[in-house]
């Protein structure tokens, strides 16, 4: 196979404006020891790296410990970082005071897993739509109203006037979903982080909602963070995919590419694991990496999925930790087995 | 709304909750007409007093309701003052004053004698000492002489068993046993009918005056009889009760809340704040509460206030603390917490909208489960000798009672009346808050 | 006494309710189906279908608010709903059939090691001691791929995917012939249950088995199925084996959750389906998926037989 020499690459997703870019991020949870101070850390996110635009939406998909959750709390405001730089319009949100975090939470909505915990039961859906609005200083009372009225439409939760008294246990999972997604919108925010938003959800509702958020980021132009490790789901509703593991960013492509090559050991295995519907899936047997994820805090040396991967490199793997590759354009992975290919 | 009605759909099941949400109610609304129909000082003043207030009553007789528990009547106390009743009163001008007849009608059904008889002269304007008369008329149309004197002053008193004439006229027996006998009855017998005692009174100035106030100090007294001090018990136990409720309310309503916000702030914050809030609370569980109380009541103050400070302080850094922190370390970790917190809500306002409304259903059974303790507290401080020393409380009644050997000389009534209202109380508390522990606390699974 | 065909499990119009405060729930409301030997089958259905109540059903593991609990289950062409409590408990439960529950690694108790706790049904149900129970439990954690030295450790020290395959072995140390799995791997990362699922089939190879796997999870379900039936507010509505249904399912509600479920591999844009299952407490009359199928005729609103095509069985007037 030819390989080219990376143009800077000038597919359409470049042409427009960055919202987000994560560079050189590290997020290191301290473990402290009652008279010791400061014993180890877990090193949740290691030097991850990536630009966000607007309107795009992304996928980050890794399984649970990869670090994923982390990033997202990263991006929210929730966590500080070790080290590195979480930069939106312009302005790094990881030094930021407390009235640039204000000005920060407004423009992002943060979608959560589990829809009934994410909601207070004690709140009526009024109410909860209201927080957000009095806490960003929305005076008006009517104000406030038509806010909640809008996004109440859009999620498509009619009639409004019905819903707004209801707490949440009176309403179905996809219902109280619906509230977070709305939530989520009230702030009009340029970016929506989504953490596994349809995964509780019954597989006759999650195609619903998945059509409400990608019909949403369509409508408003919105940038999208989702993150899910239901790999099948990622199509319809990405244009680029992030592959994390163990605290890193292993791999990230365009959808499309990424399903017909993936690159990465572990992204293939992950793409193997990912069953459809088919009576033969009962007659094979998957072929599946040995092992578990490695702790984060003693990560194993050199390339993390080292231990489980069957292409292993001696010499190399275990010892060096690998550069991001390019071997196709747009599409990036962390593996020493494209080491022969260009790198930024 | 919706949750306080189905609340009270679940109430409606038990019939203890019921029972006991109806006694409170009567608790409450008797708490507020004591304190409106026996204002503050009026009760301090009745209950402190002194000879003036409590001369009329006899000392330490039961409730007049016990002689429907008896065979052997006891006699009622009677007090009649021409003050109360002037129509009594007839007069007469006699030379320069005038002469005053009144005939004052004692009525006598008992089986037992009286502790007492005696009469209180009140005399104005006269220069001239008026005299009086006694006479002593009985159902069997005997007439006995009783006295005649002068009346010196402006107050006078005559009790009759001082008068030693009378005493021979009654062939040695005592003026209470004597004027009610039977005749020539050994042992004497009370002789029941209607008796009257008749008062002449001969003043000698235009414009003197004799109100007279004529008092049978009976054997019973009264709905819930008098004390060493001839204090009417009604003062002191109808006063407790505003006193227990007050105290039991605000004790448990300022421990419960205290708590649940300290527990709250330190679960939030974690850190050296919630390290230095477990510290004082783990010592503060190893103190022990009453007698540092009975330290406090002894060495610097036993006014109820400062009571009930020591009391809330030393409580609300206890188990209380403890639990909440427990269920509000849960919530924290809540995923709407954290949305809160994406949404950028402060600490204060998740503390306050987000944390403490979880907690709002275990905190209410917990207080209305707690006012019995505090009532009880105040009313075992009191029988300690530690009680507030100017207000009349169960717990005061029965350190009184226990003092003058009540249950040893068969003074029942003096103790089981306080004892009955605190446990009337207290049960009442504690039986509406197991109800509304049985019904907040399965809703609690859902932390 | 009705042969069983030679299958291993037979229900024969199970029914289930339960008492609430609203009235009976019917959770399992008149079930029919069957199981060959070293055959699994999946039953697929969404929350509230009452899928979980069926598993608990079968075993006789009722809860103290039952209303109603009749039907015939024949294993091994005997009746056991004719046995006692105590027969059964002694004979079937945990001797011929098991339950993986839903969320098993969490039901495992935290203060017991995990070998302790595999052996505990072999001491109970088959007599052994203690000894002999936990080499049993040894066997059981090598075929579930569980290193040998965990079985000194507690739960919390094991990861999820570990623990539920402890809780698989504590199903199996008995040896029996039926194991139902509830929603074995809902709270699993996708390889640990791709893992999970290679045990599964080289157990029901290696020690012939049947499985019955309750599970709401589409795209997983044909990992361990020969045999598919698709449950709906407490009922079946299609049986048939997997090789003819995943290609073609015939009831119209089996055919909309096919179409829901996103696939990686072909490029179908998913349909979801509107409205919600009705509730068990009063189902409605008639065919009980008439108000969400776009395929509804008069003939629904009268309940719909059981109908035959072609070796597969549907709950659908279309079929008739």
């Amino acid at each position: 196979m030819v390989i080219e020499a990376p143009s800077r690459v000038t597919s359409e997703i470049d042409q427009r404006q960055m919202l987000l870019s994560i560079q050189n991020l590290h997020v290191w949870y301290e473990l402290r020891r009652f008279g010791f101070g400061i014993v180890g850390y877990v090193r949740a996110v290691d030097n991850v790296n990536f630009d966000l635009h607007r309107g795009e939406a992304i996928a980050v998909v890794g399984e649970s410990g990869c670090g994923k959750s982390t990033l997202m709390k990263t991006i929210l405001g929730l966590v500080k970082p070790r080290q590195g730089q979480v930069i939106f319009e312009g302005k790094d949100i990881a030094q930021a005071d407390s009235a640039t975090l204000k000005w920060y939470r407004s423009q992002v909505g943060y979608i959560q897993q589990d829809p009934y915990g994410a909601l207070p039961p004690f709140m009526s859906v009024r109410r909860i739509l209201e927080e957000p609005l009095v806490i960003a200083g929305v005076k008006s009372r009517q104000e406030r109203l038509e806010r909640i009225h809008r996004v109440m439409e859009e999620v498509k939760l009619y009639p409004v006037e019905d819903f707004l008294g209801k707490f949440p246990h009176m309403l179905s999972g996809g219902q109280q979903q619906r509230v977070v997604i709305a939530r989520a919108m009230i702030l009009n925010p340029k970016l929506i982080v989504a953490d596994e938003p349809v995964s509780m959800l019954d597989a006759s509702v999650r195609v619903e909602i998945l059509k409400l958020l990608r019909g949403l980021q369509e409508s408003h132009h919105l940038s999208f963070i989702y993150i899910t490790h239901d790999l099948s789901t990622v199509k319809y509703f990405s244009e680029r995919i992030f592959v994390m593991y163990a605290g890193k960013l292993v791999e990230q492509s365009p959808i499309g590419e990424l399903l017909k090559n993936p690159l990465h050991p572990y992204t293939h295995a992950l793409l193997s694991a990912t069953s459809d519907p088919d009576a033969r899936n009962a007659l094979t047997f998957r072929e599946v990496p040995p092992g578990e994820p490695p702790s984060l805090v003693k990560p194993p040396p050199g390339c993390r999925f080292h231990p489980r991967c069957a292409q292993m490199i001696q010499g190399l793997c275990e010892v060096e930790d690998p550069p991001e590759f390019t071997p196709v354009p747009d599409h990036r992975v962390a593996c020493w087995l494209h080491k022969d290919t260009w790198s930024d | 709304m919706n949750t306080l009605k189905r609340t009270w759909n679940e109430f409606r099941q038990y019939p203890s909750a019921i029972i006991s949400l109806i006694v409170i109610f009567i608790l409450l609304v008797a708490s507020i007409w004591v304190v409106y129909a026996i204002p503050y000082k009026e009760a301090v003043r009745l209950w402190r007093g002194g000879e003036d207030v409590w001369y009329r009553l006899p000392k330490i007789v039961p409730p007049k309701w016990i002689n429907w528990f008896r065979t052997k009547k006891l006699p009622d106390t009677i007090i009649f003052s021409t003050l109360d009743s002037p129509e009594t009163k007839s007069y007469e001008p006699s030379g320069d004053g005038q002469r005053i007849k009144i005939a004052i009608p004692i009525e006598f059904n008992s089986d037992e004698y009286p502790q007492e008889l005696s009469m209180y002269f009140f005399i104005s304007n006269a220069e001239k000492a008026p005299f009086v008369s006694l006479r002593w008329m009985t159902p069997d149309e005997r007439e006995i002489r009783i006295a005649d004197f002068g009346l010196q002053g402006a107050k006078v008193n005559f009790r009759f068993a001082q008068d030693s004439k009378l005493r021979q006229r009654l062939k040695g027996l005592d003026a209470e046993i004597g004027l009610y006998s039977v005749p020539q009855s050994d042992p004497p017998q009370p002789l029941k009918g209607d008796y009257q005692l008749m008062i002449e009174i001969v003043t000698f100035d235009p414009n003197a005056d004799v109100e007279v106030e004529f008092i049978q100090y009976g054997k019973v007294y009264g709905w819930f009889g008098t004390d060493h001090m001839r204090r009417d018990l009604k003062v002191g136990l109808l006063w407790g009760l505003p006193v227990a409720m007050a105290f039991g309310l605000i004790a448990s309503l300022g421990t419960s809340v205290l708590a649940m916000i300290i527990a709250a702030i330190g679960a939030w914050y974690r850190g050296w704040v919630d390290d230095l809030i477990q510290r004082v609370t783990e010592i503060n569980l190893v103190l022990p509460f009453l007698p540092i109380l009975i330290m406090v009541g002894t060495f610097y103050s036993r006014s109820i206030f400062v009571i009930l400070g020591v009391t809330i302080l030393l409580s609300i850094f206890g188990g209380a603390i403890k639990n909440y922190r427990a269920i509000f370390l849960q919530v924290r970790e809540m995923p709407y917490i954290e949305a809160a917190r994406a949404y950028n809500a402060g600490d204060g306002r998740i503390i306050i909208r987000y944390l403490l409304p979880r907690i709002i259903p275990l905190l209410i059974p917990a207080l209305v489960t707690g006012i019995p303790s505090y009532v009880f507290l105040e009313a075992s401080l009191a029988v300690l000798g530690l009680g507030d020393p100017v207000l009349p409380t169960w717990g005061k009644i029965i350190q009184d009672a226990e003092f003058n050997g009540a249950l040893y000389k068969g003074m029942y009534y003096w103790v089981l009346q306080p004892s009955a209202l605190l446990m009337i109380t207290g049960l009442a508390f504690a039986v509406l808050g197991f109800s509304l522990d049985r019904i907040f606390n399965p809703r609690l699974r859902g932390v | 006494m009705v042969s069983t065909n030679g299958k291993l499990l037979r229900v024969e119009n199970l029914v289930m309710y339960f008492a609430t405060l609203r009235g009976p729930v019917q959770a399992v409301d008149g079930v029919d189906f069957e199981l060959g030997v070293n055959r699994a089958v999946v039953i697929l259905g969404e929350s509230g279908c009452g899928k979980s109540s069926l598993a608990k059903a079968i075993l006789r593991l009722l809860p103290r608010n039952i209303a109603r609990y009749s039907g015939r289950i024949f294993l091994h062409d005997r009746d056991v709903m004719q046995l006692s409590d105590e027969e059964f408990r002694q004979n079937i439960r945990w001797v011929e059939m098991s339950l993986v529950p839903q969320a098993a690694m969490n039901a495992l108790n935290p203060v017991l090691r995990v070998g302790d706790q595999v052996a505990e049904p072999a001491m109970i149900h088959m007599g052994m001691s203690k000894a002999e129970a936990l080499e049993a439990a040894r066997t059981m954690f090598q075929r579930v791929g569980v290193a040998e030295d965990f079985l000194t450790r507690y739960p919390f020290e094991l990861s999820g995917g570990m623990r539920q395959r402890v809780a698989l072995a504590m199903a199996l140390v008995t040896l029996p012939s039926l194991v139902i799995l509830d929603e074995p791997t809902s709270a699993l990362d996708l390889l640990t249950q791709a893992n999970i699922f290679n045990t599964l089939k080289r157990i029901k190879k290696e020690l012939g088995t049947s499985f019955i796997l309750i599970t709401h999870d589409i795209a997983t379900s044909s990992e361990l199925a020969d045999d598919v039936a698709v449950m709906y507010a407490g009922q079946i509505v299609e049986t048939g084996e997997a090789k003819d249904f995943f290609p073609d399912p015939l009831h119209p509600y089996s055919k909309m959750l096919m179409a829901s479920v996103p696939r990686l591999r072909a490029d179908q844009d998913p349909q979801f389906i509107t409205g919600q299952p009705p509730s068990l407490i009063s189902p409605p009359s008639g065919c009980r998926f008439a108000e969400r199928c776009p395929a509804r005729f008069e003939k629904c609103s009268e309940e719909p037989p059981v109908i035959e095509k072609d070796g597969r069985k549907v709950r659908c007037w279309l079929y008739a």
